[in-house]
C-alpha cells in the first residue's frame, strides 16, 4: 500500500455566483522514497488539493473524495484532533510565499520549537539544542544567533530555509513542498531544490511538489502528474512525459519551454487562458485552446490507459500524433511514413 | 470522466455587482428601508404629522402614549410637559436631524477632499503644513471642541453645524490624503501624465474618482455621527435653541421629567437611535460593497 | 527606543504650539474684549477699562501678548478662574482624578468585553454568534450615549433602585482624598462599606462611558481578525497541527492586536468627548463636568486653560499608545 493515497479528489468553493470547482475527480499516490511532481499553470488546482489534504482549507470548501489515505490511516474517518496529531508531525508543508509564511511577531526559535514541544514534547533544553541542530541541517549559518530573530530581519531565502527546518522538525513521512521556489531569486532557487532533494533522499521522505516550472521538474521529481483547470490531464514518469507526453496541453506546456526553443524562431504559446469559473466548457476543459479538439471533445471527454498515462484527451499524442483522430492522425502519419 | 457541470454564468458587473453586494447584506437593506421611511416622514412633515410641532394644548399636560394607562388615541406617543404631541415633534424633528447631517456632510466632504487632495498631490510643504493643522485640530475632543466653537460663535442649530464640520473636517482630509498619495504613483496617472493631462484634470478627473469607495464611506459615517454630536449639543443646550423639534433639545427639556414621565425621555432618543443605526447599517453595507478587499470569495 | 520616544516628542513640540495658540485665540475670538467678559455684566467706566487692560498687558501688541502667554504657560500658569479666583491647574489637578478613574474603568471594561467578542466573532463568522455581536455593537456605535444614560438611570435607579443616580460615593461617608481615585481611597479610609458604595456609584457612568468604545473595540478586532486569519502564517501554523485555539488565540491575536492598539488609543479622545456628556448626566465631578459647567457660567479662562490641558492630557496618551504600538510590532522596534 503506498504512503498517501488520494481517489478522486474534488474540493468546491461556494462563491456568490454558485459552486466554484477548484479540484475535479482528482486522484493521485506517492510512495515512500519518492519524489512525485504536480505541474499546472496557476489556477489549475495544484494547491487545493494538497491544501485539502492537510486540512488547511477554510471550513465552507466542500472536500469529497472516494479515498484519502497516508500512512494507513484513512484521513477522510479522522476526527479534526487527530488529524492534528498527523499534520506537521508526519506530514508536512511549506509555502510559496516563505516571507509571509513566518509570524512576524514571533522569533524564529520561539515558532520552531512550537511544533518541537508539540509533537515531541521536548523541553526548553532539547528545543534549543534540536532548533540549532535543524537550522545547520538546512544550511543557516550561524544558527545559535539566528534563533532569536525576527522573520523581518531575514531575507526570502533564509525564511524557506526555516520554513524547510520547520517542516522537518519532526522528521516527518511526507513532505508537501507548494511552489517553494517561485518567490526566491534565480540563484537561490536552485539552492533550495537541492536542499530538498537532499533532505529527501537522507530521510527517506516522500516528498510532492507542486510547480508551474518545467525546469524544475525535470531536475528533481521522478515521476510528474498534469494538472489543468482541476483536473489531472496526465500522469507519467519524467523521463517518458519529456520524451513522449502523451496529452497535449504537456506537449504544449514543453515546447514552450526557452531549452526546447528553436533559435531564430518565436517561442511558441498556449493561445488562450485556463477557464475560470464563469467560461467553463462543456467537454474536454482543454478544448478551447487545444490545435486537435473536435466537436466530440466539445461533448465529452475519455481518460485513457495506463499506455497514454491515463490522458484525458479523446485523441492521445503519441509522439506528437493525435491517436485516433478523424483528420490529423492520417494525414500526420502519412507524412511521417 | 466525469463532465463538468457547474454552471456558466456572464460575470456580474459595475452597478448590478454593487447592488448584489449590498442587498446581500440583509442589515444595510434594512437600513436603507429604514432611512427612506425617516426621509419621506421628513419630508411630508406637515402633512403625515397629526398635531403642530409647537401647539401646546394645556388640558393634556404629560399625557402618556396611547398604549399606556391613561393615554389617549390622538396623542399617540403622549404629551410633553407643555402639552405638545411627542409624535409631531419627533415627525418635525426628523427634518432638523436630516438637515444637520446633509449639511455636515457636505461642508466636511468638499473642503476637506479638497484640502486632502492639494496635501496628498502636492506633498513637499503644503503637505506638512496642512497635516500639523489637522493634528492639532485632532489633538481635541470633537465634542469639546464643538461646545467651545459654539460657545465662541453663539448657541444655535447654524453655529453647531458649522463646529461639527470643522471637527469632522480632519478625517476627510487624511483618508483622502492617503488614498490620494496611494493612487499618485500608480501606472495610470504616470501614464495619463506622459501624456500630457494637466494637473487639474489629473487631480479630479483621474485621481480622484479612484478614491471615492472610501470617501463614501466615510461620509456616511459623518452622517450619523453628525447626528450623534448635533443632538449632543442640543442635549447641552449648545444646540438648536427651545422650542425647536430637535431630539437632543427635546431630551434636555425633558430630563427633569425621567422619574415621572419616562415617555418624553424614551420616544426622542430612540428617535435618534433609529436613524443613527439606520445610517450605520447603510455605511457597513457600502463598505462591503465597495470594499473589494473585504468582499467574500 | 529612547531615540524613537524622543523623536516623537520632537515632533509633538510644533502641535503643542498650535493648540496654544487655538486656546489663546479662542477667548480674543469671543464678541467683546477679555476685560469686560471678566467683569461680566457690571457696567464699567471706560478709565477703569483701560487701566485694567494696561495692568493685564492687554493694551500690547498681539504676538508680545502671546509670548507672554507661552511663557506663562511653560512656568505652569495656566490662567485663574474669573469667577473663583482658583488657579486652573490647581481645579483641574483636583477634577482630573475622577475623569481618569472613570475613563480607566470604562476602557477597562471596554477591552475585557470587546477583544473576546470581536475574536468570537470572526471565528464564527457568518453564523448567527457573529450577526448577534455585530448587530449589539453596531446599535451600541450608534447610541447617542447621553440618551443611554437617562434610560440605565430610569430603569436601574429608578426603577429597580439599585444604583445611586449622581456622584462618586454616599454622603455617609467622608475621608481625605488621598490619591483622588475614590476605589483606592476609599479602601484606604478603612470605613466599612465606602468600597462598595463607590462601586455601585461607579457602575452606571462606566457602562455608558464604555458603550461606544466596547462597539468599536469589538468591530475592530474582528476586522482585523478576519484579515489576520486569511494570512500565510496562519497557514503555516495550522500546519503544524496546532490546536485551533492557539491558532486564534495565540498566532492570529497576536497580529490582530496590533491595529486593535491603535483603535484603542483613538478611544482617549472619544472618551474624554464621552466623558463630557457622562459626567454631565450622573454630575460626576470630573473634567468633563468642569468644561461644560464653564462654558455656560462664561468662565472663559477655565475654558481655554481646560481647552489646552485636555489637548496636553490626549497629545501625551497618543505618544504612549505609539511606544505601545512599537513594543508589540516588532517591525517596528529597533
Amino acid at each position: 500500500m503506498p504512503l498517501l493515497e488520494i481517489q478522486n479528489l474534488t474540493v468546491e468553493f461556494p462563491t456568490i455566483s454558485g459552486l466554484f470547482r477548484a479540484v475535479d475527480g482528482v486522484s493521485l499516490t506517492c510512495d515512500t522514497g519518492e519524489i512525485l511532481s504536480i505541474v499546472g499553470e496557476s489556477g489549475s488546482g495544484k494547491s487545493v488539493s494538497m491544501l485539502a489534504l492537510m486540512g488547511l482549507l477554510p471550513s465552507n470548501a466542500r472536500i469529497t473524495a472516494d479515498r484519502m489515505a497516508f500512512d494507513g490511516k484513512d484521513l477522510l474517518s479522522l476526527s479534526a484532533r487527530q488529524r492534528r496529531t498527523v499534520i506537521g508531525k508526519d506530514m508536512a508543508m511549506i509555502f510559496q510565499e516563505p516571507m509571509s509564511s513566518l509570524n512576524p511577531c514571533f522569533t524564529v526559535g520561539y515558532q520552531l520549537g512550537e511544533t518541537l514541544r508539540l509533537h515531541m514534547g521536548l523541553n526548553r533544553a532539547e528545543r534549543r539544542t534540536r532548533s540549532i541542530e535543524l537550522l545547520k541541517f538546512v544550511g543557516i549559518p550561524a544558527p545559535e544567533d539566528r534563533l532569536g530573530n525576527y522573520p523581518h530581519q531575514m531575507s526570502g531565502g533564509m525564511s524557506q530555509r526555516v520554513m524547510i527546518a520547520m517542516a522537518l522538525a519532526c522528521n516527518p513521512k511526507l513532505l508537501i513542498a507548494d511552489e517553494p521556489t517561485t518567490a526566491l531569486d534565480v540563484t537561490i532557487q536552485a539552492q533550495i531544490l537541492e536542499l530538498l532533494v537532499r533532505l529527501q533522499r537522507e530521510n527517506g521522505m516522500a516528498l510532492v511538489l507542486i510547480t508551474h516550472d518545467m525546469g524544475v521538474v525535470a531536475e528533481t521529481a521522478e515521476r510528474v502528474q498534469v494538472q489543468y483547470a482541476g483536473q489531472k490531464v496526465e500522469e507519467q514518469p519524467v523521463s517518458g512525459l519529456f520524451r513522449d507526453p502523451h496529452h497535449p496541453y504537456t506537449a504544449a506546456l514543453l515546447a514552450s519551454l526557452p531549452e526546447r526553443a528553436v533559435i531564430g524562431e518565436r517561442l511558441p504559446s498556449i493561445p488562450g487562458v485556463v477557464p475560470g469559473q464563469h467560461d467553463r466548457p462543456e467537454g474536454c476543459l482543454f478544448s478551447p485552446r487545444c490545435t486537435f479538439a473536435t466537436d466530440l471533445c466539445r461533448r465529452e471527454v475519455h481518460e485513457q490507459g495506463p499506455d497514454f498515462g491515463r490522458a484525458l484527451c479523446n485523441y492521445p499524442l503519441r509522439i506528437g500524433i493525435p491517436m485516433g483522430h478523424p483528420t490529423l492522425s492520417v494525414a500526420l502519419a502519412g507524412e511521417d511514413a | 470522466m466525469a463532465v463538468s457541470e457547474t454552471k456558466t454564468a456572464a460575470p456580474p458587473s459595475g452597478l448590478a455587482e454593487f447592488w448584489f453586494y449590498f442587498s446581500r447584506n440583509r442589515g444595510a437593506v434594512l437600513g436603507l428601508v429604514i432611512f427612506l421611511v425617516i426621509l419621506c416622514l421628513a419630508i411630508a412633515a406637515p402633512v403625515v404629522a397629526p398635531h403642530s410641532p409647537t401647539e401646546q394644548n394645556r388640558a393634556v399636560l404629560l399625557l402618556p402614549p396611547a398604549f399606556a394607562a391613561g393615554g389617549q388615541l390622538t396623542y399617540l406617543l403622549g404629551t410633553d410637559p407643555v402639552g405638545r404631541d411627542i409624535l409631531s415633534r419627533l415627525i418635525y424633528g426628523a427634518r432638523f436631524s436630516l438637515f444637520i447631517g446633509l449639511v455636515v456632510v457636505s461642508l466636511s466632504v468638499v473642503s476637506g477632499v479638497l484640502v486632502g487632495l492639494i496635501a496628498g498631490y502636492f506633498r513637499g510643504r503644503i503637505d506638512t503644513a496642512i497635516m500639523r493643522v489637522m493634528d492639532i485640530v485632532l489633538a481635541f475632543p470633537s465634542l469639546l471642541l464643538a461646545l467651545v466653537l459654539v460657545a465662541v460663535l453663539g448657541p444655535g442649530l447654524l453655529n453647531a453645524m458649522i463646529a461639527i464640520s470643522l471637527v469632522n473636517l480632519p478625517h476627510f482630509v487624511r483618508l483622502t490624503r492617503a488614498s490620494v498619495m496611494t493612487e499618485r504613483t500608480k501606472d495610470y496617472v504616470i501614464g495619463s501624465q506622459v501624456a500630457g493631462a494637466g494637473t487639474m484634470r489629473l487631480m479630479f478627473l483621474t485621481i480622484l474618482p479612484n478614491c471615492l469607495a472610501p470617501l463614501i464611506v466615510q461620509a456616511t459615517l459623518a452622517f450619523s455621527a453628525a447626528i450623534l454630536d448635533a443632538a449632543a449639543l442640543g442635549f447641552l443646550g449648545m444646540g438648536a435653541q427651545p422650542p425647536t423639534p430637535e431630539w437632543g433639545t427635546m431630551l434636555a427639556e425633558a430630563r427633569e421629567f425621567i422619574q415621572r414621565a419616562w415617555w418624553v425621555v424614551t420616544f426622542p432618543g430612540l428617535a435618534i437611535l433609529i436613524t443613527v443605526l439606520a445610517i450605520n447599517l447603510m455605511g457597513d453595507g457600502l463598505r462591503d460593497a465597495l470594499d473589494p478587499k473585504l468582499k467574500r470569495s | 527606543m529612547l531615540r524613537f520616544i524622543f523623536g516623537r516628542l520632537l515632533v509633538l513640540i510644533p502641535t503643542f504650539i498650535g493648540v496654544s495658540i487655538i486656546a489663546f485665540a479662542f477667548i480674543r475670538m469671543l464678541p467683546g474684549d477679555p476685560v469686560m467678559l471678566m467683569s461680566g455684566e457690571r457696567v464699567m467706566a471706560p478709565e477703569r477699562h483701560a487701566q485694567i487692560m494696561a495692568e493685564l498687558g492687554l493694551d500690547r501688541p498681539m504676538y508680545i501678548q502671546y509670548f507672554d502667554y507661552l511663557v506663562g504657560l511653560l512656568q505652569g500658569d495656566f490662567g485663574k478662574s474669573i469667577i473663583s479666583k482658583r488657579s486652573v491647574l490647581t481645579d483641574f489637578l483636583t477634577l482630573f482624578p475622577a475623569t481618569v478613574e472613570l475613563s480607566f474603568c470604562a476602557i477597562v471594561l471596554a477591552v475585557a468585553l470587546g477583544i473576546p467578542a470581536g475574536v468570537l466573532a470572526a471565528v464564527k463568522r457568518g453564523t448567527w454568534l457573529d450577526q448577534t455581536i455585530m448587530g449589539t455593537a453596531l446599535i451600541g456605535y450608534s447610541m447617542p450615549i447621553f440618551w443611554w444614560g437617562l434610560l440605565l438611570i430610569i430603569f436601574f435607579s429608578g426603577y429597580l433602585g439599585w444604583t445611586p443616580v449622581s456622584g462618586r460615593i454616599s454622603l455617609m461617608y467622608f475621608f481625605k482624598p488621598v490619591t483622588g481615585f475614590m476605589l483606592i481611597d476609599s479602601l484606604l479610609s478603612g470605613q466599612p462599606g465606602a468600597f462598595k458604595s463607590a462601586v455601585t456609584y461607579l457602575i452606571l457612568p462606566t457602562i455608558v462611558l464604555a458603550t461606544i468604545p466596547l462597539a468599536v473595540i469589538a468591530r475592530q478586532t474582528r476586522s482585523a481578525m478576519l484579515e489576520v486569519l486569511g494570512e500565510d502564517y496562519v497557514r503555516t501554523a495550522r500546519s503544524k497541527g496546532l490546536s485551533p485555539f492557539r491558532v486564534v488565540g495565540l498566532h492570529a491575536l497576536r497580529n490582530a492586536m496590533i491595529p486593535v492598539i491603535t483603535t484603542i488609543g483613538l478611544q482617549v479622545g472619544v472618551l474624554l468627548a464621552g466623558a463630557i456628556l457622562t459626567e454631565s448626566i450622573f454630575s460626576w465631578p470630573g473634567i468633563g463636568k468642569w468644561m461644560v459647567d464653564s462654558v455656560f457660567k462664561r468662565d472663559y479662562a477655565v475654558v481655554q486653560g481646560g481647552l489646552l490641558l485636555i489637548a496636553a492630557v490626549i497629545m501625551i496618551v497618543n505618544l504612549v499608545v505609539d511606544v505601545l504600538y512599537g513594543l508589540v510590532n516588532p517591525r517596528i522596534r529597533r
